[in-house]
């Protein structure tokens, strides 16, 4: 159903797409989305939101809970349509689920009924693999998050880090030109957090997909990212980019948050986030400013 | 008392190796089994022997009640001298092969509309009231419309039982199609997995873990559906040989085949946790386990 979608689609319209998308992976273009509250009025998640993210590109996206972050990852995903806008994916305007297009979840979306290499090997499967070759290629990629030796296991078997090796094997094993990620690894501890965004680097740079990845953390967006968006309190729109300036390959992700034009920049994003962040806390009732020393404004 | 069964109440000397360690918690699991078990047999020896005592001594009269003893004996009479109609054994096969029959047409027509109004807002909400009323109308009743309608045959039992079993295993299934995580039908979407794949992977295997905790009590009333059917009208059958001892005032055969029947339920209820146990081997051990009995 989805399939037939997407293959429809491009008729009509991918001589457009072909001129609007000017080359980038991923392109929004005055994106609006609705939501019906169970009350019955409209809410707005997000409005008139464009971005662009080039072949390669790995794209961070920052901004206060609540504006919009996630239901931008899901239009692109093709999961939900837009209320107004278009989203385009390798040049094609999206209109379902796009092949090519991986994501990793917010929350756990690992199948706690299967095994962890019966997850992995799901996404060839799907894609018209046998059941052995999916496997074989399940068993590579374990292998190169660090999961030998627990093929078999389930997920609920595995601490939360090995949870999210298995979703990233799981993500990359289709091999995607576009890989979504929200907040990936948001629930792990600082170690682990560094351990993994430093494999996470490791793996993009071998077959470079564009990336599009949500992150409360100004810190980890600034150390993976070229470009870091800055979304407004919702409804989220885009406020502010930035070129991430920084050399590649940049090495371990605790080393590089030191370099003075890290700090810069993390200084100069952090005060543009942060009044995005004290109009989400006001918005919510909440009494208490946020602290002027959360993430970043120490720097 | 105490200190009789479990002697090692006292704090045990600092345990400095793990073996040890273990090996008490070993003994401490197996000194707590023995005591649970212990007190069931005092528990079921105090039910039947006052039963048989009161009995007995003629506070409560054994005309009405029955009597353990002549329990036994109407047990022994119903397997060594048959029924009227046959032997015991015929009576079991049939009121089982009715059961049985019932139970596979109500839980696979419970399953197949479960899932497909669960996943289909259209259709629940045009099926809705009618499953509600249908749900409301006290479903023994519908024994006597299907023996005046289809006879005194096994059909009757099999329609009783079927319906019984479809309503426990429908509500099941649709609420565990509702409580499916959207999170993971989205992942399986964007692996590129097609709606059977969604229907396969991710609907039926987290629906399962509700149909298969509502099997154990739609056995039960696949049981019951074919003895009140029987009761209703029937050639053979255990409901039959209730429903004959009760017309002569027997009660010791009542309760006789009612030990039976309930021989019957725990064997099934056996299989059927065997069953759970291989299909559901994916969960985490849940906290109710360890509480088993109950
Ligand atoms: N299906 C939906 N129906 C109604 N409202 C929704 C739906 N999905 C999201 N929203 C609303 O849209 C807003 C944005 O949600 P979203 O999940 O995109 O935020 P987010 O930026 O990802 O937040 P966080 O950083 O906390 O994950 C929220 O206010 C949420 O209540
Ligand atoms: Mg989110």
């Amino acid at each position: 159903m989805a399939a037939a979608a997407s293959k429809a689609a491009p008729d009509r319209s991918a001589d457009a797409a072909h001129a609007d998308a000017g080359g980038d992976r991923i392109v929004l273009e005055g994106v609006t989305k609705r939501f019906a509250t169970p009350t019955g009025e409209m809410f707005t998640a997000i409005k008139d939101v464009s971005l662009r993210v080039a072949p390669g590109e790995f794209c961070a996206v920052v901004g206060p809970t609540g504006c919009g972050k996630s239901t931008t990852l899901t239009l692109v995903a093709g999961l939900e349509h837009p209320t107004a806008g278009s989203v385009y994916a390798d040049g094609h305007q999206v209109q379902g689920v796009v092949k090519g297009t991986s994501f990793m979840f917010q929350a756990d979306a690992l199948l706690p009924w299967k095994s962890v290499e019966a997850n992995v090997a799901m996404g060839p499967m799907f894609r018209g693999a046998s059941k052995k070759e999916a496997l074989g290629q399940a068993r590579d990629w374990l292998r190169r998050v660090g999961l030998s030796g627990f093929e078999s296991h389930h997920p609920h078997q595995l601490s939360g880090g090995m949870r999210k090796r298995a979703a990233m094997a799981a993500a990359l094993i289709n091999e995607p030109s576009i890989l979504l990620m929200d907040e990936p690894f948001g629930a792990l501890d600082v170690q682990t957090k560094a351990i993994m965004s430093n494999e996470l680097l490791r793996l993009w740079e071998q077959s470079r997909p564009s990336v599009l990845f949500i992150t409360h953390d100004l810190e980890e967006a600034i150390a993976l990212a070229d470009k870091v968006i800055v979304m407004t309190a919702g409804p989220g729109t885009v406020k502010d980019v930035y070129d991430i300036d920084l050399p590649r390959p940049r090495g371990a992700v605790q080393d590089v948050r030191f370099q003075p034009r890290f700090l810069e920049l993390q200084h100069q994003i952090w005060e543009s986030l942060k009044d995005e962040v004290q109009r989400a806390y006001a918005k919510q009732g909440n009494p208490i400013a946020p602290a002027a020393a959360t993430t970043g404004g120490a720097a | 008392m105490t200190s009789v069964l479990d002697p090692t109440g006292r704090p045990t000397a600092p345990a400095n190796d793990e073996l040890s360690i273990a090996s008490t918690a070993r003994q401490r699991n197996r000194r707590r089994i023995l005591r649970v078990n212990l007190a069931r047999l005092v528990l079921l020896v105090f039910i039947i022997g006052g039963w048989q005592l009161f009995t007995a001594w003629k506070i409560v009269d054994p005309f009405f009640f029955g009597q353990p003893s002549g329990i036994a004996k109407a047990l022994r009479d119903l397997f060594v001298h048959g029924t009227a109609y046959g032997s015991v054994w015929s009576q079991i096969g049939v009121t089982m092969k009715e059961a049985m029959l019932g139970f596979v047409y109500g839980v696979v027509g419970g399953i197949v509309f479960g899932i497909a109004l669960g996943q289909s807002r259209f259709l629940a909400e045009v099926a809705g009231p009618f499953i509600k009323v249908a749900n409301a109308i006290p479903r023994i009743v519908l024994g006597s419309i299907f023996v005046v309608a289809f006879g005194f045959g096994t059909t009757s039992k099999v329609l009783l039982a079927a319906v019984l079993v479809f309503f426990v295993v429908f509500f099941n299934a649709f609420q565990g199609v509702r409580e499916v995580d959207r999170n993971l039908i989205n992942n399986v979407r964007v692996l590129g997995g097609s709606r059977v794949d969604v229907n396969r992977h991710v609907i039926l295997p987290s629906a399962l873990t509700w149909i298969i905790a509502s099997l154990h009590v739609a056995f039960g009333f696949s049981v019951i559906g074919a003895i009140v059917g029987e009761f209703l009208g029937a050639q053979k059958g255990l409901g039959l040989v209730i429903s004959t001892a009760q017309n002569h005032f027997d009660p010791d055969t009542v309760f006789a085949t009612m030990v039976i029947i309930a021989a019957i339920t725990l064997a099934a209820e056996y299989v059927i946790s065997l069953g759970e146990h291989r299909l559901l081997s994916w969960r985490p051990p849940s906290a109710s386990e360890s509480t088993a009995g109950i």
